[in-house]
Formats: structure tokens, sequence, C-alpha cells
């Protein structure tokens, strides 16, 4: 089918369970069916050891699914998001079973228009306000360039005691939201 | 309690107390030869579970798996079960934020685990020396105190003294098999304090005839 869009309003972000977040980029099939999956394994890990799984753990446990998976063509790119006993933790999983730690990360076709973004204005001591902000930017940005980015931008902010879903909004109306911005700024 | 070892044989390679994690030991009683076997396997585990986990394991886990393993055993065709029971002592976290407390984990060949605060296994005596454990044991003991316990035990049923004992010690930081100078002390102050005891009851037993 080449580059056609089926849908708009595919949900990128996966709620593995209320501490855990998974994001979408590559295959849609195999990031909803494995994050699916990876929900499972957490809820058994659980039930046999009566504490929450650890972000590191769980996206171990994706990143050994990948690897075993490697050579049969799964498409996908995620990061693993969640606040455990050491505090909040980023993992980027992808299908080869590359599972790196980071602060910050961007995936997808559209992750280099976004990392310039938010590599420009990102500090290790911007307030929630800042951070959202500097989120939805990085997105609009990427969208706006990006021909195969685009959709809903679902936004999620990730506390101790778990996620919180902050907004959804179509990247369509952002641009009229950054345009007046930029209007503003170019006046002054 | 160890056998006593032939002149020519190197007491080293009868150890029956064997460390199966960075903090966990583990004695037996039973078969050593299956003992090997099923300490290997819990060795690995222990392994595969740090490098999937980023994590160290429970004792609980290591406990569990061992349980597991010995029950697999006992329902499936062309095998026999695991001829020994195991006891497992090591650290484990409490709520975040507390100290880590010491944990003491029984497995048996029916492949049944539990958690206990002191435990005697193997040999004919075990049912009277759990006895005299439960008699003796206070919540809060000293290291000294518990090791001054734990010889006691071992004084009903071996002869010899301390070159028949292997006393292992797990503290937080660590483990350490004492040497046999340092049991033999230990020997030595109960030996006394036993003296002590009948001396005054010798003592006492002439002034009611008086």
């Amino acid at each position: 089918m080449g580059n056609y869009i089926a849908s708009q309003t595919v949900k990128k972000v996966i709620e593995i369970n209320p501490f855990l977040l998974g994001t979408m980029a590559g295959g849609a099939a195999d990031c909803s069916f494995w994050e699916r999956n990876l929900g499972m394994q957490c809820r058994l890990y659980e039930l046999r050891n009566k504490k929450r799984i650890s972000v590191a753990a769980a996206s171990k446990l994706l990143a050994n699914t990948m690897n075993s998976y490697r050579g049969y063509g799964l498409s996908m790119g995620t990061m693993v998001t969640g606040w455990d006993e050491t505090g909040p933790q980023l993992y980027y999983v992808d299908n080869d079973g590359t599972r790196l730690h980071g602060n910050l990360f961007s995936v997808g076709s559209g992750s280099t228009y976004a990392y310039g973004i938010l590599d420009t204005h990102y500090r290790n001591d911007l307030t929630v306000e800042e951070a959202i902000d500097l989120g939805k930017r990085a997105i609009y940005h990427a969208t706006h360039r990006d021909a195969a980015s685009g959709g809903i931008n679902n936004l999620y902010h990730v506390t101790k005691d778990g996620w919180k879903k902050i907004h959804a909004i179509d990247v369509n109306d952002m641009h009229y939201e950054f345009a007046e911005e930029k209007k503003t700024s170019m006046s002054s | 309690e160890r056998r006593a070892l032939a002149k020519l044989q190197d007491p080293r390679t009868i150890r029956k107390i064997v460390a199966v994690d960075a903090n966990a030991i583990l004695a037996f009683a039973g078969l050593t030869a299956d003992a090997r076997v099923l300490v290997n396997k819990t060795r690995t585990e222990a392994q595969t579970y740090r490098l999937t986990v980023e994590d160290a394991p429970s004792m609980e886990y290591l406990a569990r798996f061992i349980a597991r393993t010995q029950q697999k055993y006992t329902q499936r065709g062309g095998v026999r079960p695991f001829g020994l029971s195991t006891l497992m002592a090591g650290f484990e976290d409490g709520a975040i934020g507390t100290k880590k407390k010491p944990v003491l984990y029984q497995t048996d060949p029916a492949g049944t685990h539990s958690s206990w605060k002191a435990q005697v296994i193997g040999g004919r005596n075990a049912k009277t020396l759990r006895e005299f454990l439960e008699k003796n044991y206070e919540d809060n003991m000293t290291e000294e105190a518990v090791v001054k316990l734990i010889v006691k035990v071992l004084l009903e049923v071996v002869d010899s003294g301390a070159a028949n004992m292997e006393v292992c010690v797990i503290r937080a930081g660590g483990r350490e098999t004492m040497s046999e100078a340092d049991v033999t002390k230990v020997v030595k102050v109960i030996e006394d304090e036993i003296e002590e005891t009948q001396a005054s009851a010798g003592a006492k037993k002439p002034a009611a005839d008086a």
C-alpha cells in the first residue's frame, strides 16, 4: 500500500499498567501486540513476586523478546517509561533488541525534527508546564515537516503515583496556535 | 554437622555450606551429589535473573525456584526426586527506607518452601533439636549469641567438637565461614558454662544435706 495512511486516530501511547507507558513507532501491529504482551508479563511478575516490576526489568523483557525474533522482520521502535523504586526511568527499545537508558529520546520517522526542538530547549530543571510545552512543540514541528508523522498528540505526565494523561490534541489544530506565536514574536 | 574427615582428605572440597549468590548461602541435608546438581541450577538461575531483571534475586525468589525445581522432579516420568532438604540464609529488603532483614528459607523433596526464624534439618535428632531451638531462641539476638546457640545445638549431636562442625555466618555485608579455631573458642565457652552450672548445682546439694 506504500505511503497510504490508513488512520489518523491510532493511539500511539500504550498504557501497559497504571505505572508504565510504552510508545509506538514503526509497525502498529508489532508495537501494540508486543506491548500488550509486555503488559501480561508485567502482571504475571506482580502476581508471582508481590511487587511492581521495575522499568529496567520491563524494558529488558521487551528487548529480549525482540532479540529472540531478530531476523523475522519485526518493526518496532518504542520508549518504555515509568516510575519505580529507583525513581523515574526511560528506556528506548527497538526491533533489533537495542535497549538504551536515557533522559530524552525521540523515535520515529520525524524524530530528527523533534530532536532539534528538544535539544535546543531541554534543561534538567524544567518545570512541569515548561516540559509539557516543550513536548507539544517538538511533536508539532516533527508532524509539520515529516509527511509520515501526524494525527493526535497524546501527552502524558509520569509521577511517583503513576501516569496522568494531560491532553490529546489534533496536530492540525496546533498549527494555528504556533502560527499565532510566530506572528506575535515577529512583530515584537 | 560435618562428617569426620579422613586424614588424607582435603577439607576444602567437602563444604556443606555453599554460596549461591553474592549474599545468599545454602546448607543442605541429604545426598551430596543431588545437592551439587540443585545448587548449580540455582546459581545459574540467580545469574539469569540478574541478567534479565538487572537486580539481585530476593531470597524468597531463590527459595521458590529451588522448591519449584524439586517439585518438578516429583511429577515427571523417568526421574526421581532430589534427595535433600535445603536451608537458605540471606538478607532481604524490607519496606523502602528500612534496613535489610535476615531471612531463612527451608525446602524439602516434596517441593514446599517456608520461612523460619531458626531451623534444624537432617539427622535423626532434628525434631528434638528443633524443640531445643524453640526453647532457647529469642528475637533480636546478637551475632555472638546466635553463634553460641547454633554451636550448642550442634554439640548435642556432635561428640568430638569443633573438628566435626562447619559454621558459616552471613551478614548484610557478606558471608564468612568460621575457622576451626574460632569454633573451638565458642565450644570452650559453652563447656566452661556447663561446668560452672554443674559446680554451683553440686555446691547447693551439700548445703541442702547439712
